[in-house]
């Protein structure tokens, strides 16, 4: 199997603290990865680096053999679905509008009912989404981040403000993007059991990269699971 | 109202230039009003009435030297706001003043204020030449095409630029891109509410449209709409009247602003 994602040395220093510390991993196409780590484990940096937001790294990143650092097209590739839908409430823009906006080929515009119908959300097409509930914007980022039909979706922890039915349906329609499409999938989450049913990789981050492999692996292991939970007590105790 | 004033050639050429002006406003407004720079376009206004200023003294056609210094001032603007981590407001008030206090030295130095000083602060559209009307069409065609033709990358820019970034749109250089079609747009915007009131021209009938547009497009319409109808019914009422153009033009598109408001409020718009 192609390679999709390839770091290797990855580090990160900001003046105070190291947020990543020689980061190496590979995920392979098709592969659903599941990133865990407590708040401040160098996820977002990971994140940002990996799409382009951060170029103060040392190490390389590739997509595809592409590195991000020299190739001007790596981005093609990408979908990315952020944590937050963040824009102004009454911008005046429906659902059409907004997957429109990220659409690179005019004469595709086919593609956004298509992807609209995929994610049960084609009735909402010409609704403003400022008028949208939680679950429903989530399902407008995930249409916009796979309209120019990408080879890897980037999810951010897309599920904050969500009720459980959409985290339901989010879930499962990760899971087919993945199983049925191909999509190779990153998903950094803050659940464990959620990773636990949909990743088939997890990576283990907190600074460094404490856990890399199968999720099988990772979850039948007590011992690092114990130390993991431990980690985000830890800092869970540390913010209250 | 007579109908006899619409065969005067003065008045033709104001409603024409006038409604090509009140277009190309606001769609730049749109942009400048849901990037929260509102005040941009007064900043530039105020900061191109230096240029105007700078070019009565040198004997040169003043809105050329405007064009110059509104474009310039629209780079430093965002140069600074960037380099030195001023905010955007206190940047734009920067601009404003230093605008106005350089047109007020210039001045001093040739001599006073003159009836063209007054011009460019009110607006003079009654007085737009052939020559005047073909200039502003022929760039406001070369604006809106450019806008056309970015259209996507300057629409996603403003919605978000870190998701913008990240699908690829060279976020930085359309920003630039859109301020210095902002600087264009308002010293051709001078000619017709002056340098006092442009603001009104880029911000009201978006901010009005707003409440009524669903989509993107609809919304741009609907302010070009509301910009023309105010325009046009603003120099002829102000003809009949006897009154400043300028004026009443922006008391017009206050007026679809407050009555907007007023329909907002007994609930017979949606909540957005």
């Amino acid at each position: 199997m192609l390679n999709a994602v390839e770091i290797s040395n990855l580090t990160v220093k900001y003046p105070e603290v190291i947020a990543l510390d020689d980061v190496s991993f590979v995920v392979k196409q098709g592969d659903f990865l599941g990133i865990i780590g407590p708040n401040g484990a160098g996820k977002s940096t990971l994140f940002d680096s990996m799409l382009g937001l951060n170029t103060t790294y040392t190490g390389t990143i590739k997509f595809f053999d592409e590195d991000i650092k020299k190739s001007k097209t790596y981005h093609k590739s990408i979908g990315y679905v952020p944590q937050r839908p963040e824009f102004e409430n009454n911008f005046p823009a429906t659902v059409s509008d907004v997957v429109r906006m990220a659409l690179r080929k005019k004469s595709d515009e086919n593609k956004i009912d298509e992807v609209l119908q995929r994610l049960w959300i084609h009735e909402l097409r010409n609704r403003r989404i400022g008028e949208l509930s939680g679950g429903q914007l989530q399902r407008v980022f995930i249409a916009k981040a796979l309209v120019n039909d990408p080879k890897i979706l980037i999810l951010d922890e897309p599920i904050t403000g969500v009720d459980q039915q959409n985290i339901d349906l989010f879930f499962s329609i990760l899971k087919e993007l993945n199983s049925k499409h191909g999509i190779t999938i990153i998903w950094s989450s803050h659940d464990l059991d959620a990773v636990n049913k949909l990743a088939n990789h997890v990576a283990c981050l907190n600074r460094t990269l404490f856990f890399h492999g199968e999720s099988e692996k990772f979850f039948s292991d007590d011992e690092l699971v114990k130390q993991y939970s431990e980690a985000s007590m830890q800092e869970h105790m540390h913010h209250h | 109202m007579s109908f006899e004033v619409l065969t005067y050639g003065f008045m033709q050429r104001a409603i024409l230039t006038g409604a090509i002006i009140a277009i190309l406003s606001s769609v730049i407004g749109l942009f400048l009003v849901l990037r929260r720079y509102s005040l941009f376009g007064d900043a530039l206004a105020h900061s191109s009435f230096g240029g105007i200023a700078l070019g009565l003294f040198a004997g040169v056609y003043p809105l050329w030297t405007a064009y110059g210094v509104s474009i310039l001032s629209a780079l430093i603007i965002t140069k600074i706001k960037t380099r030195y981590n001023i905010s955007g407001d206190a940047s734009i008030a920067v601009l404003l003043s230093s605008g106005i206090a350089a047109g007020l030295v210039i001045i001093s130095f040739s001599g006073g204020f003159t009836l063209d000083i007054f011009s460019f602060l009110f607006g003079s559209i009654l007085l737009v030449s052939v020559n005047d009307t073909v200039v502003i069409a022929a760039l406001t065609g070369a604006i809106l095409m450019v806008i056309l033709l970015f259209f996507r990358q300057i629409l996603y820019s403003t919605f978000n630029e870190k998701q913008a970034k990240v699908s690829g749109v060279p976020v930085e250089k359309i920003n630039y891109l859109l301020i210095i079609l902002a600087g264009l747009t308002v010293v051709t915007s001078i000619q017709l509410v002056g340098v006092l009131l442009i603001s009104a021209l880029f911000v009201i009938p978006n901010v009005t449209a707003i409440m009524y547009g669903r989509s993107f497009k609809q919304t741009m319409f609907i302010s070009m709409s509301f910009s023309v109808f105010s325009v046009v019914s603003g120099i002829l009422i102000s003809y009949v009247f006897d009154i400043t153009p300028a004026g009443t033009i922006v008391i017009f598109s206050v007026a679809i602003l407050a009555v907007t408001m007023g329909i907002k409020s007994a609930g017979l718009l949606s909540k957005n």
